[in-house]
This record gives structure tokens, sequence and C-alpha cells, in this order.
């Protein structure tokens, strides 16, 4: 990492760390909901922007991992052992989802894990002995963390922020191993990347099981900050939602998870004073992002780039045409 | 003659009723480079594609030092030595070129879970470099190889199926798209890797002058059937090769 790029994260981090203490607690409230799918989005960010692989059943494993940590909770096993079981139970479902990629892939597979988000959010809602159905569950604990209770949400918020830190850190550590490598190679060409030996039926499970299982933790967190959960936050609109998240941040792009879920999670909040007109413009401005950026928001800088570049050279080509035509006369 | 690192025995595949390979065998000894040259429409493709899994022929075999590989995958014929270029371009474009070049070893040291926690070795990032500075692409190793030239990339191509170290390498079309001097440098590469590193290659490539400065023996193909097998100059003076493919 560049010193400039630590620079720069550090200084998000303490950001982060000090603007929620200034907010009320619709803000911190609001800013922990980012931060949880800040967490799902780079799940499926590795699973979509860097593996490839079109997942539109994201939410499932959000809902899993939610319901997962309310019914452990509720058996009185604990926040702490329902975080990593959230995490395993969608790794593991993660693995399995997998396999269809194995079988088709792009809007075959999209529509695969559509129907996988369907059947769990079925589940959700109609297993009622399990789930409560459509009532969902309640009075759902928040942790404490030796012996300081977290219930307030300033103090739930920071260990969000801890988690979201400390996943984004593996995150990175894994996109710079050999695996992260073994990823691109997958999204960007399959079949040469086979044919130097990368195994690309296990990278596609891999990165089904790691995204699902960093649903898993945001879906658990999610569960302890609102306190109730019911089939509706996990149905297939929520998944699509993800999904855009990821592509207007900019699928690939480490931070693009980040902008993304801000735009998704955030941006309605300020678009509340256009009440009913404000799907209207949340859909006016993706289309248009769409059109100008189709690689996401963090796209812009190369974008940029590449227009000055294209700039110089042509005008080199001018100057170029001009000095010819000076010398020889004759227009080239 | 040294002892066959490939074999391949009554090969055939068919597409309906069109008999695309038809019976065909040769064997190719260690360390030589061996061209396979022929009209469109002869069965080169098919030959090669079997030859390195990625279709399954109707009947034959084909052996890797001596092991049956006829109807293994692309996956487990790298894993057994075998490296392979593709027809057009296959670089990942938004990787640089040095992370083309790791990705294209980094898979045969180690296991998953190490090269989870660790990264790539001191010894694949050497052969790395050393390629960079044999391709003369310094200039460009950390930019994103998609930036790169046609004939840029070409190279790219070329260096990342020697990373692995391959017993074996299969060339499709080496030259194809590359202009006049980038034919010559990549005929010089070629020969230099395989003096340097050993290895077999089997190039298929229809410029002709190409395959026969390179190669120490020339197959021709024609309808599928094996036309004639011999040195360069045997081949260029095959009378019925002049007849059907080079010409006089």
């Amino acid at each position: 990492m560049k010193r400039i790029q630590l620079i720069l994260t550090l200084l998000s981090l303490l950001a982060l760390a000090i603007i929620p203490g200034f907010l009320k607690s619709h803000g911190i409230y609001l800013f922990t909901y980012w931060l949880i799918y800040v967490i799902a989005c780079m799940g499926l960010n590795l699973t979509v922007g860097y593996a490839g692989q079109k997942s539109l059943g994201h939410a499932a494993f959000l809902g899993l991992g939610a319901y997962c940590m309310a019914l452990m909770l509720k058996a009185g096993l604990g926040f702490w052992l329902g975080l990593p079981c959230a995490a395993l139970l969608c790794f593991i479902v993660g693995w399995l989802l997998g396999f269809p990629a194995l079988r088709v892939q792009t809007i075959y597979l999209a529509f695969a894990t559509l129907g996988f988000n369907t059947a769990i959010w079925l589940f959700m809602r109609n297993e009622e002995w399990l789930t409560g159905g459509t009532f969902g569950i309640n009075n759902i604990e928040r942790p404490s963390l030796m012996g300081l209770s977290l219930q307030n949400n300033l103090r739930y918020y920071y260990l969000v922020l801890f988690v979201a830190a400390l996943l984004a850190l593996a995150l990175w550590g894994l996109l710079r191993s050999p695996w992260g490598r073994a990823f691109t190679a997958l999204r960007d060409n399959p079949i040469r990347a086979e044919s130097l030996g990368i195994d690309i039926q296990s990278y596609t499970l891999l990165s089904f099981a790691i995204g699902a299982a960093y649903a898993g933790v945001a879906g658990a967190l999610m569960a302890s900050l609102v306190q109730f959960i019911d089939p509706a936050p996990f149905n297939v609109e929520a998944s699509i939602m993800m999904y855009l998240m990821v592509v207007v941040g900019g699928p690939g792009y480490f931070l693009g998870p980040i902008l993304g879920a801000a735009v998704g999670v955030i941006l309605p909040e300020w678009l509340r004073f256009a009440q009913a007109w404000y799907l209207l413009i949340f859909g006016a401005a993706v289309i248009t992002l769409m059109i100008w950026l189709p690689d996401g928001l963090l796209s812009l800088p190369s974008v940029l780039a590449k227009k000055r570049q294209s700039r110089e050279a042509s005008k080199k080509r001018q100057e170029a045409a001009s000095l010819l035509q000076a010398h020889t006369g004759e227009n080239p | 003659m040294s002892q066959a690192i490939l074999k391949v025995s009554n090969l055939t595949k068919s597409y309906g009723a069109i008999q695309a390979v038809g019976g065909v065998s040769f064997e190719v000894p260690a360390g030589e480079i061996f061209g396979v040259i022929g009209p469109n429409g002869s069965g080169k493709t098919t030959l090669f594609n079997s030859m390195l899994g990625q279709i399954t022929p109707d009947g034959g075999r084909i052996e890797l030092k001596g092991e049956d590989v006829t109807h293994l995958g692309p996956l487990e014929l790298n894993r057994r030595g075998v490296g392979r270029t593709f027809q057009t371009l296959q670089v990942f474009p938004k990787m640089s070129v040095m992370d083309n070049l790791l990705v294209a070893a980094q898979e045969h040291e180690g296991n998953k879970l190490s090269r989870l926690f660790g990264a790539h070795s001191q010894h694949i990032e050497d052969l790395a470099n050393h390629f960079i500075d044999q391709f003369k692409i310094r200039h460009v190793a950390h930019q994103r190889a998609g930036e790169l030239s046609y004939g840029q990339q070409k190279l790219v191509d070329i260096a990342m199926a020697f990373m692995r170290e391959p017993e074996v390498v299969l060339l499709d079309e080496p030259c194809a798209g590359v202009n006049p001097s980038l034919v010559g440098e990549i005929s010089r590469l070629l020969k230099l890797l395989n003096k340097e590193r050993g290895g077999s290659f089997v190039v298929i490539e229809h410029n002709m002058d190409f395959v026969m400065g390179l190669c120490d023996r020339v197959m021709v193909m024609v309808e599928g059937q094996i036309l004639a097998i011999g040195s360069p100059d045997e081949i260029r003076s095959n009378e019925a090769v002049l007849n059907a493919y080079l010409g006089n």
C-alpha cells in the first residue's frame, strides 16, 4: 500500500470513529446499517466483482446469518458464538450454491441464484415453528464485551466498525495473495486460467462461500442492531439492491462497496424530502451512472485519465501533422 | 531419435458426417520443436484441441511420457507439464504483466492454504523477472496487460505458457496478427527457450518461413490425414506437399 493510501485509510477510519459521536441516535443507527451493508457488499464484490460470478441471491445469506444469530441468542448460546456460526453456516450454504455456477454462467447463473433466494425467503416466511414466519423474531439482544454492555447505539456502532475494518483487512490480504490473482483470472478468462493450472471449480466455489460468509456476518450484526427480524429484508428485491450497490460502487474495486452501500443506504435517507419522487430520482441517477460510468463510481479517475491521454495523443498527432505540412508543403 | 515425450496414435475425431481428424499418428521426442502445417480445414485445430483436452477424440490414444492422457482435461494436462498458447490473445487484461506471469505459475507450488496465507515464492518471481527481461517487456512490467500493444500482449501470452516450466508446450499460431519483425523475435525467443529450458514444442502456424526456420520436423495435414512428416528441407521438396499445400 502506498503511503498516501495508508494515510487516507487511517484518516477515513478516524473520521468514521469520530463523526458518529456527534450524531443523534437515528444517524448512528443509519451509519451502523450502512457498515453492515458494506460488509455484505464486500462479500458480494468478491463473488461478482473479483471472481465474475453473477449472484442475485446474496440477501438470502444476509437472512441466514440474521436468523442464525437470532435463534442462537434465543437458545441462550450467545452473540460471540452466534457470529462465527452465522459465518460458517453461510460459508457452507454458499459453497453449495456455487455448484450451479460450475454448470451455468452469466444470466442463467443469476436466475439460479435468484431461485435460491426465493426458496430461502419462502422457508423463512413459511416455517413459523422455527422462524416465526411473517411475525418474525423480536427482542433480539445486543451483546456485552468483557462486562461492557453494547446495548447503546454508539457502542454497538463501534463493534460493527471494528468487525467491518477487520473483515476489510482480511479481504485486502486475500486479494493480494495468490488467491486474489486466481479469482481475477477466473473472472477475466476461465479457459485460459484452467490451461494455466488454476482449478476454476474450487475457486468458483470458494468465491461463493467466502462472499456468503461475509453476508452471514453482516446478517448476524443486523439482527442485533434491529433487534427484530422478519423475512422482508431478505427477499429478491434486497439481493438486486445489493448487486446494484456493488455495480454502482465499482465491481472489482476494493472501495466500491463502501461507496455503493452509501448510495443504497444513505442516499435514500437524503432523498426523503422528495417523498414519492424518491424512486424516480434514484432510478434516473442509476441509469445516468450506468451510461457514463458502467464500471461504477470508482472508475471515474481512470475514465478521466484515459480521456486526458486521448486528448494529449490527438494534440501530438495534430502537431506532427502541422510540422510535416510546414516542411513538405503537403497535406499529410 | 530420443524417447518420445508425446505420442499420438490413430487419433480420430468427426463432426457429424465430416471427419476432421482421421487416424493421425506421430511422436514428438524430448527437446524437439515439431511443426504442424496444412490448409484451413485440414484438422490442425481439432488435433490440437484433442491433445489439449478441450475436446474428446472419438478414437485413438494420446500418451504423455508413456501415460495415457487421452481423456484428461486442460487442468490435469497442465498439472502433468503441458503448457499452451491460444490462437487469439488470452492474457488477463486487468492484471499487470507481472501478475499475468505470476498467476501462470502460482498453482504449482505449495497447497491451496499456503497460497492463501503466503505470498508466491522467490523462485517464480525470479522466473517472471527473467522472462520479462528475456521478452524485453521490462518497461511495461507493471502496466495492465490489456493496455499494451497487440505485439506486447502476444509476448506476454507466450511467456505465460513457459512460466510453469512445462515439458511440452503447444503453440497455436504464435505469429497470428503480428508484424514481420516480431515474427523474427518470436522465432528467436522460442529457439532460445528450447535451448535454455529444454522441453518439446508443438507449433501450428501458417507462416511458412517461421515454421521452416524454427522446427526440427514438420508434419503436413490435409483433410484430416497426414500427408508428410519430415525435416523442413524434406517437406519443402516433397512433391505431394508442393502440389497439395505449398505450391510450386
